[in-house]
């Protein structure tokens, strides 16, 4: 069973703020995270791995810094790692992003399943992981909370609805997108992250997967970020902060204040 | 402070930090009130190789030392050392095969224990056997291929939980201290038995039960090296086993700071914080002051250990006593700090000033530390003079 596992490396949402003159992202000192829902989907692959057999590739577009993720996606029990990384893919917005991810699967080779995160922290769109499906021309599910049970031809999996759950199965080749009831991450291992020192990081170029160069990067993209602000501030807010029983406290105090 | 620890110890503490904040903290309140052995959490451990730790890379361990068993156990300690007991008592347990068993033996018992698959308790003490050794009962009769077992022991960590037992036995009567041996006593041997969970005062997420065997029929290879060296494998084991409960001091005192600290900054009386008021402020203080002193010693006993002198004994039991004397006086003084609102079940100090109590009590108590301290200067000056 081949399994990969795409993964985006974002900026830790609690720290990020942005210029209030340019509207730019303030990157600067900003820790770069694996996408949370990514760290899920990592997990259910190495526990599909674990029982069934097989291997665990991870796969992320984005700067050479993204090997970061790709190592903490090893220390926690992937075999092996992909880095696509070109000046040429920058500007890319979700059509391009699965334009380029879709190109690097062909070039890595045959997979029985693609795991993606539900949606990234930072673009929000979910739209990558079934675009990426669409352009291999498989079948997706999209909010995938649990693996009811796992063959070695399919399958039979919940999908998280608004008003309950889905139950579906689906057939190899396919592509998952995962919530985060799914699994509890695994923490990573000592073994682990000694592997994640040392792997090589297979890293492939725009040209290395024979890319468009047309369809990649910002002259790929249709969708293109004009603005970016921070809502204005509307009205006073407190944030309380401790434990439920003191934040109830808190917030009864300050209601009295209106009494 | 920096103590200048490698890229493998740094990771050892990332990982051990990991599993106390997500696994321990948030369920060592309910553990204590259960007094439920923490099955999940020493399973979350396993994945994360820490029971690998001591064990050679041969037999699929991590092949560390006494520094590196350290850093882990000041981490979980931080949590709670009642699952910390619980993970030191295993590596206790397993420490006789590693430093005397045969090749045979440790390739029968260490993958799994270093996989965490089987836990591990160690078994010396008796009804009439606590700082005092020399009145073990419990005996083992070799008879045709097998040993027969018969005593019982007492208040043993992970009793009842762990799949391997290593315990000691008079073999030979006659021989005094050299009649004693360790063996190696499997769950579900026949004619060996748990008592019950024994009602703590603290560290109550760990089991402490007696060992109890009945005519126990054990295979003659279960002797851990020779017959008759069993004090000496005991006393190499306590050596090196003993910056651990240190460091599990050095976690707790660490957590009671960080908890005494933290409320001592936002309760207010007579209008001020009261960490303004100095007679508070001297007193977090000391507890910062005895507590790095304490973990600055353990830290270079256990690089001591790690460098196999001939003799350890000495500092081995030094940073015992330092760090359990400090944690117990730090955690009461966390109660202090925090007043009445300490003593409530609510805050985590409470428990912690209840646990911290064993850590002088346990692998030796402190005032066996004290003779063991005192008999090595006995032995020093014996040989030095005054003037160097
Ligand atoms: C503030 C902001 C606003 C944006 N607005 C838009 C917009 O309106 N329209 C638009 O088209 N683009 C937009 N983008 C760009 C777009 O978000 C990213 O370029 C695109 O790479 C991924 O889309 P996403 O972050 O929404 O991912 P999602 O589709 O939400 O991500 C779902 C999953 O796809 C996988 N994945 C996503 N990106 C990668 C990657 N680089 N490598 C490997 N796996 C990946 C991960 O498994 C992830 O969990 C915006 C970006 C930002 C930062
Ligand atoms: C929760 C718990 C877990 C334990 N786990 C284990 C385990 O896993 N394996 C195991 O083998 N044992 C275990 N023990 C036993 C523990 O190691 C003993 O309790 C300890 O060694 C002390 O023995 P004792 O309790 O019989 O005290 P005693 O030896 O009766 O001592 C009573 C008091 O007298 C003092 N004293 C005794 N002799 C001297 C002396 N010569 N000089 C000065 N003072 C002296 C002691 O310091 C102590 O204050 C555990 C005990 C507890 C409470």
């Amino acid at each position: 069973m081949k399994i990969i596992v795409c993964i985006k490396q974002v900026l830790d949402a609690k720290d990020v703020h942005l210029d209030p003159v340019t509207n730019n992202l303030l990157r600067e000192g900003v820790p770069s995270i694996m996408n949370p829902y990514d760290q899920y989907a990592v997990e259910e692959a190495v526990r599909l791995k674990e029982l069934l057999g097989g291997e665990v590739t991870v796969l992320s577009m984005g700067p050479p810094q993204a090997e970061d993720v790709l190592r903490q996606a090893i220390s926690c029990g992937a075999d092996h790692a992909v880095l696509v990384s070109d000046r040429a893919f920058a500007g890319a917005d979700t059509w391009a992003t699965s334009y380029t991810l879709a190109m690097a699967i062909q070039a890595i080779g045959a997979f029985e399943l693609i795991l993606c995160g539900k949606q990234a922290i930072d673009g929000d769109t979910a739209q990558v992981g079934p675009s990426l499906a669409l352009r291999l021309g498989i079948p997706f599910v999209t909010c995938v909370q649990k693996v009811r049970q796992a063959t070695d031809s399919g399958l039979i999996l919940e999908r998280m609805m608004d008003d309950g759950y889905d139950v579906l199965s689906v057939d190899y080749p396919a592509l998952l997108t995962v919530v985060k009831d799914i699994n509890k991450p695994r923490v990573p291992s000592l073994k682990g992250k000694m592997r994640a020192k040392k792997i090589e990081i297979r890293k492939l170029t725009a040209a290395d997967i024979g890319a468009d160069p047309l369809c990649i990067g910002l002259p790929g993209s249709p969708t293109q970020v004009e603005k970016v602000f921070s809502p204005p501030v509307r009205s006073q807010h407190t944030v309380f902060t401790g434990s439920i029983d003191e934040q109830i406290d808190q917030l009864i105090d300050s209601l009295k204040a209106y009494l | 402070m920096d103590y200048f620890l490698s890229e493998e110890q740094k990771m050892i503490v990332e990982t051990a930090r990991q599993i106390t904040n997500e696994y321990i903290i948030p369920h060592r309140a309910a553990l204590d009130e259960q007094d439920k052995f923490p099955r999940t959490i020493l399973n979350a451990m396993a994945q994360a190789d820490l029971f690998g730790i001591p064990v050679p890379e041969e037999f699929g361990g991590f092949g560390g030392g006494c520094l590196d068993i350290v850093l882990a156990l000041e981490q979980l300690g931080r949590g709670c050392i009642g699952v910390g007991t619980a993970f030191a008592a295993s590596s206790l347990g397993i420490y006789p095969i590693l430093q005397a068993g045969s090749q045979e033996m440790r390739e029968r018992y260490l993958p799994d224990a270093a996989a965490g698959k089987k836990f591990a308790a160690f078994g010396l003490t008796e009804a009439n056997a606590g700082s005092d050794a020399s009145g073990i009962q419990t005996t083992a009769v070799l008879d045709g291929d097998e040993w027969v077992v018969n005593g019982t022991k007492q208040w043993i960590t992970n009793g009842g939980e762990a799949q391997i037992y290593t315990i000691v036995a008079i073999t030979d009567r006659s021989k005094g201290p050299r009649g004693a041996s360790m063996l190696v006593v499997e769950e579900g041997d026949p004619g060996f038995s748990c008592g019950p969970k024994e009602k703590k005062m603290g560290i109550r997420a760990s089991s402490t039960t007696e060992l109890i065997f009945k005519d126990c029929r054990i295979p003659k290879d279960r002797l851990i090296g020779r017959k008759g060296t069993g004090f000496i494998t005991i006393m190499k084991t306590l050596d090196s086993s003993r910056p651990g409960i240190a460091a599990l001091g050095l976690g707790l005192a660490q957590a009671a700071l960080d908890e005494a600290a933290c409320y001592a900054k936002q309760r207010v009386q007579f209008g001020k914080p009261i960490i303004a008021f100095q007679a508070v402020q001297h007193m977090l203080a000391d507890m910062a002051i005895q507590l790095e002193a304490a973990r600055a010693l353990v830290y270079g006993a256990a690089r001591h250990i790690d460098a196999h002198p001939q003799n350890m004994s000495k500092v081995s039991s030094m940073c015992k006593v330092f760090a359990t004397d400090m944690a117990m006086k730090v955690a009461t003084d966390a109660v202090q700090v925090m007043g009445g609102y300490g003593y409530m079940r609510e805050y985590p100090v409470e428990k912690m000033m209840r646990d911290a109590k064993i850590l002088q009590i346990y692998e030796g108590t402190n005032q066996i530390q004290r003779n063991v301290v005192g008999q090595e200067l006995n032995k020093e000056y014996a040989r030095v003079s005054v003037n160097g």
